[in-house]
């Protein structure tokens, strides 16, 4: 049984301030890249960029100031289900929208 | 892969036997060890934190919505939140998530003045952003943008601003829609940092007297997760509310 | 009469062990801050029949006033406000906790070999949201009401506003976290608390159908809570994300209030479904037939019923082709109910089969439960759905699969596990009449409403065409009848706690962890852990245990 699935030494592994301060970095980095792209014109890719960077910097939180890297495989599943549910609210809702009121005004 | 066991058999808990925890204190009667005890309670966090994401997550339903139906309208509204307050914010939380980070290490590394000292960074850095929410807010209210107080729609039917594009009266009353999202987003995320903040202070009390520095981090690590969290939903905050077409 | 199973003590010497649960500790603090799952499962026990009762007589005023065409007994306006509150009231406070918070509060930390649930502080805390919710909910109901149905469509709930939805819509919110965090416990526990040797594949179909909706509780109800501060926020504000003069959608409120409100339905039926495997596993001293199966369908319940909340909206202006979509998603949701469906029903085959009373009541969930679930295809479907929704047939649907289904499985299960949670058995003979009574006054009650809502008589009215009334008349002596099932329990089950005979430790001889300790059980549930080293459902293990006589010390 490897130490990752074994749910009582899993989150031995402690994460150390490097990793963390390197993290700390290159979220600063995106925060100020977010906003300075947004001041370039790109059309509708704009809101594609910046969710993008978004995203990147939830999943430099979850995976490493939140420890899901290191942690257990039901962790991983539970985080998810989490953002499959999320994913199917949007999709599904939107899939009524899209078919009958999109871009209306 | 969960079909093996997860409590240690009884034999573990036999005295003088090799049990590694010898009942410390804070293991809860029901749990069998210490391990299965912070399993349980991190699982346990993870599974609270899954509520948190649908329950924002209706919010950035509506919110995606009525951004298609009313663009301008969004932007416009967007137009007029200080993109400098807001980047602040931003730096601000996601230093705050650092030093949560450093404090469950220092929690790990059962350094007292450590995790005192990175909780109350935690704690400061959690008010400025409460203060400059409350600044931006206050601006708000000054502006006459918040539905319901007075909102005026004068800004965007003859705006002040040369670069800024006039809107038709009635796409410019639905920039109510889009400060009602804005106050809900933001409101319902400034609650879960109200929430986190007083939690903090909790802890930080604990922490002065020792609670977390004997091997008991669970309260801390937990606690970060909460914290983490609340700093993602701004993550998807900010782009969103302010970064509507800034170019213009 | 047909042979039985109950194996009772000699009445003679037998007594209820001298420890257990309920006298471990004395006192109204003992109770009311308690972390004991068992003595919490009776706190809601107590609870939530108290809000069925209430439930109940509204549901009585409504098939009062439908005996005539006219709305005589009381106004239309009042007649809103009464069946509104008998649907929240029956939805949120009843059925929702039903089972979860009494049987499975009780029975899962048994099942799987632990003490207690992993958070007992926190399952306190579920039992005082919910009466905290549940008396806001009755609040709103004295200040005057709520005459939007339990559904709280948008503007009526929101820009017409002339009840207390808001104050509905908070005792709702705090119901409903009490629903996650019971969820939240059953997940943890479920998944990290289990004894050595209880792998996933050895829990009883019970703990199954728990944890799958325990999924539902944590993934689901969030939704509604933020849907219904959306409506108070827009009721009191006026924020006009639901009001179309303002450029907001209605359509948008039912989104988010189906997302939730379509899993919650499996949230009521899937821990009756879990009783239901037991119930009929014991009294055919069978294993069930396609364990594994029945586990993997309570999961995809579980997460296709998140997948077909718009068949609820299909008249409410969506666009055609998401109509389809969840036309046909809604159609696969029947697969896995109709896998357990035929499970249990192979499992009856060639079973020994007796008919206690939980057993007459599991037969009745089989057969009313499976005619609600075939009228949910009709539903499913379209074009019928176009002519059907919003009428009698929608009443009829929901209260087969929910009334017929869904509280005679639970009353399965209070009987089924009664001796175990009491150390008494209820007395036999009256509650087979009981059950028996329920099943006849429960057809006659609702099968007439098919026949209402396919001729064309609207739900949520007082008065109807004159053609109509006999079939309304029917279905109201049905509700006396059905009444009175539901009467018996709640005089002989207390009876029973002083007269009943002593159960012992395993009155219905089945397997599973909970009956090879004492009838009730200790505080700490276990002398020892247990150590899983069978099967679920395995008979030849007990026969072998009951062969050799071995005794848990009380």
């Amino acid at each position: 049984m490897s130490e990752r699935n074994d749910p009582e030494h899993a989150e031995q592994h402690i994460v150390g301030p490097k990793v963390y301060g390197t993290v700390f970095g290159i979220l600063l980095l995106l925060t100020a890249t977010t906003t300075g792209v947004a001041f370039i014109d790109m059309g509708v890719y704009n809101a594609v960029v910046a969710l993008a960077i978004a995203c990147i910097k939830a999943a430099l939180v979850v995976l490493f100031f939140m420890h899901i890297h290191y942690s257990s495989r039901l962790l991983k599943m539970t985080v998810g289900a989490g953002l499959f549910t999320f994913i199917v609210l949007i999709l599904l809702t939107m899939s009524d929208y899209i078919s009958r009121a999109w871009g209306m005004w | 892969m969960d079909s093996q066991t997860i409590a240690t058999a009884p034999e573990e808990q036999l005295p003088g036997g090799v049990g590694r925890h010898e009942h410390p204190s804070f293991l809860r009667h029901h749990f069998e060890t210490v391990g299965q005890q912070r399993e349980a309670a991190s699982f346990g966090m993870w599974v609270f934190l899954l509520t948190e994401v649908m329950f924002f997550g209706g919010m950035f339903c509506a919110y995606l919505i009525f951004r298609n139906w009313y663009h301008p309208a969004f932007v416009a509204g967007s137009n007029t939140l200080d993109i400098t307050l807001g980047t602040t914010n931003t730096a601000v939380l996601i230093c705050s998530s650092f030093t949560m980070a450093m404090a469950v290490f220092s929690a790990e590394m059962r350094r007292k003045g450590a995790l005192m000292l990175f909780l109350v960074l935690t704690i400061f850095l959690g008010l400025v952003f409460l203060g400059i929410k409350g600044v931006e807010w206050h601006q708000k209210y000054v502006d006459h943008h918040i539905p319901g107080m007075g909102f005026s729609i004068q800004e965007f039917v003859h705006p002040t601003n040369p670069k800024a594009v006039a809107l038709a009266p009635d796409m410019a009353e639905k920039t109510q829609i889009y400060f009602s999202l804005y106050f809900l987003m933001t409101g319902m995320h400034a609650l879960h940092m109200v929430i986190g903040v007083s939690l903090l202070f909790f802890l930080l009390w604990r922490a002065s007297r020792g609670a977390y520095t004997e091997g008991h981090i669970m309260p801390i690590e937990n606690f970060g997760l909460y914290w983490h969290f609340v700093d993602i939903i701004w993550i998807f905050l900010f782009p969103l509310l302010y970064l509507i077409s800034r170019y213009q | 009469m047909s042979a039985t199973i109950v194996s009772l003590p000699d009445q003679a010497t037998a007594t209820l062990p001298r420890k257990s649960f309920l006298n471990q500790e004395y006192g109204l603090k003992s109770w009311l801050l308690t972390g004991d799952h068992k003595r919490i499962a009776i706190l809601y026990l107590v609870s939530i029949t108290f809000f069925f009762v209430i439930g109940g007589i509204l549901a009585g005023l409504i098939r009062l006033e439908l005996l005539t065409p006219t709305a005589d007994l009381m106004a239309t306006d009042t007649y809103n406000k009464v069946f509104s509150m008998h649907g929240i009231i029956m939805v949120f406070l009843f059925l929702v906790p039903s089972v979860p918070a009494t049987i499975g509060n009780f029975l899962i930390p048994l099942m799987v070999g632990a003490r207690d649930l992993a958070f007992p502080k926190i399952n306190l805390l579920s039992w005082y949201l919910y009466v905290a919710g549940g008396l806001v909910i009755l609040g709103a109901m004295i200040l005057g009401g709520v005459d939007t149905g339990w559904t709280f469509t948008t503007p009526l709930s929101t820009h017409y506003l002339n009840t207390h939805v808001v104050t509905a819509a908070m005792g709702i919110f705090l119901a409903g976290f009490s629903s996650i965090f019971t969820g939240l416990n059953f997940i943890v526990t479920i998944h990290r608390m289990r004894c050595p040797g209880m792998t996933w594949f050895r829990l009883p179909l019970f703990a199954w159908g728990h944890y799958a909706t325990s999924i539902i509780m944590i993934l689901g109800t969030p939704v509604l809570a933020i849907t219904l501060v959306l409506v108070a926020l827009e009721a009191t504000l006026n924020i006009g994300v639901f009001d179309p003069t303002k450029g907001g959608d209605p359509l948008l409120f039912q989104h988010l209030f189906w997302f939730y409100s379509h899993p919650a339905v499996y949230i009521m039926i899937l821990p009756g479904m879990a009783v239901i495997s037991e119930v009929i596993s014991t009294f055919s001293r069978k294993r069930v037939f396609g364990y594994t199966a029945v586990a993997f369908s309570s999961v995809a319940i579980a997460v296709f019923g998140f997948f077909v909340w718009e068949h609820h909206m299909f008249i409410m202006g969506v666009s055609q082709y998401s109509a389809l979509v969840f036309s046909l998603l809604t159609m696969l949701v029947a697969v896995p109910s109709a896998i357990k469906i035929f499970n249990w029903s192979a499992t009856l085959y060639q079973g020994s089969i007796t008919f206690e009373t939980p057993m007459l009541y599991a037969f009745g969930f089989l057969g009313l439960f499976t005619i609600g679930g075939l009228t949910g295809i009709f539903l499913a479907t379209l074009g019928m759905d176009v002519h059907l929704t919003e009428t009698y047939f929608i009443v009829a649907h929901f209260h087969f699969v929910m009334v017929g289904g869904m509280l005679m499985a639970y009353l399965a299960g209070v009987h089924f596990w009664w001796p175990k949670m009491t150390g008494r058995m209820y007395p036999e003979g009256i509650s087979k009449v009981s059950a028996i009574v329920t099943f006849i006054g429960f057809i006659v009650t609702f099968f007439p409403q098919f026949l209402l809502g396919y001729l064309g008589m609207p739900r949520r009215y007082a008065a109807y065409p004159a053609d109509f009334q006999v079939l309304n008349v029917f279905s109201t002596a049905g509700a006396s009848i059905l009444g009175i099932g539901y009467l018996l329990p709640m005089l002989y089950l207390p009876w029973s706690l002083k007269y009943g005979k002593i159960a012992g430790d395993n009155p219905w001889q089945a397997t599973g962890l909970e009956w090879q300790i004492q009838s009730p059980p200790l505080t700490e549930n276990f002398v020892e852990i247990p150590i899983m080293d069978h099967e679920a459902y395995d008979y030849e293990w007990l026969a072998n245990k009951i062969e050799h006589e071995v005794q848990t010390v009380g």
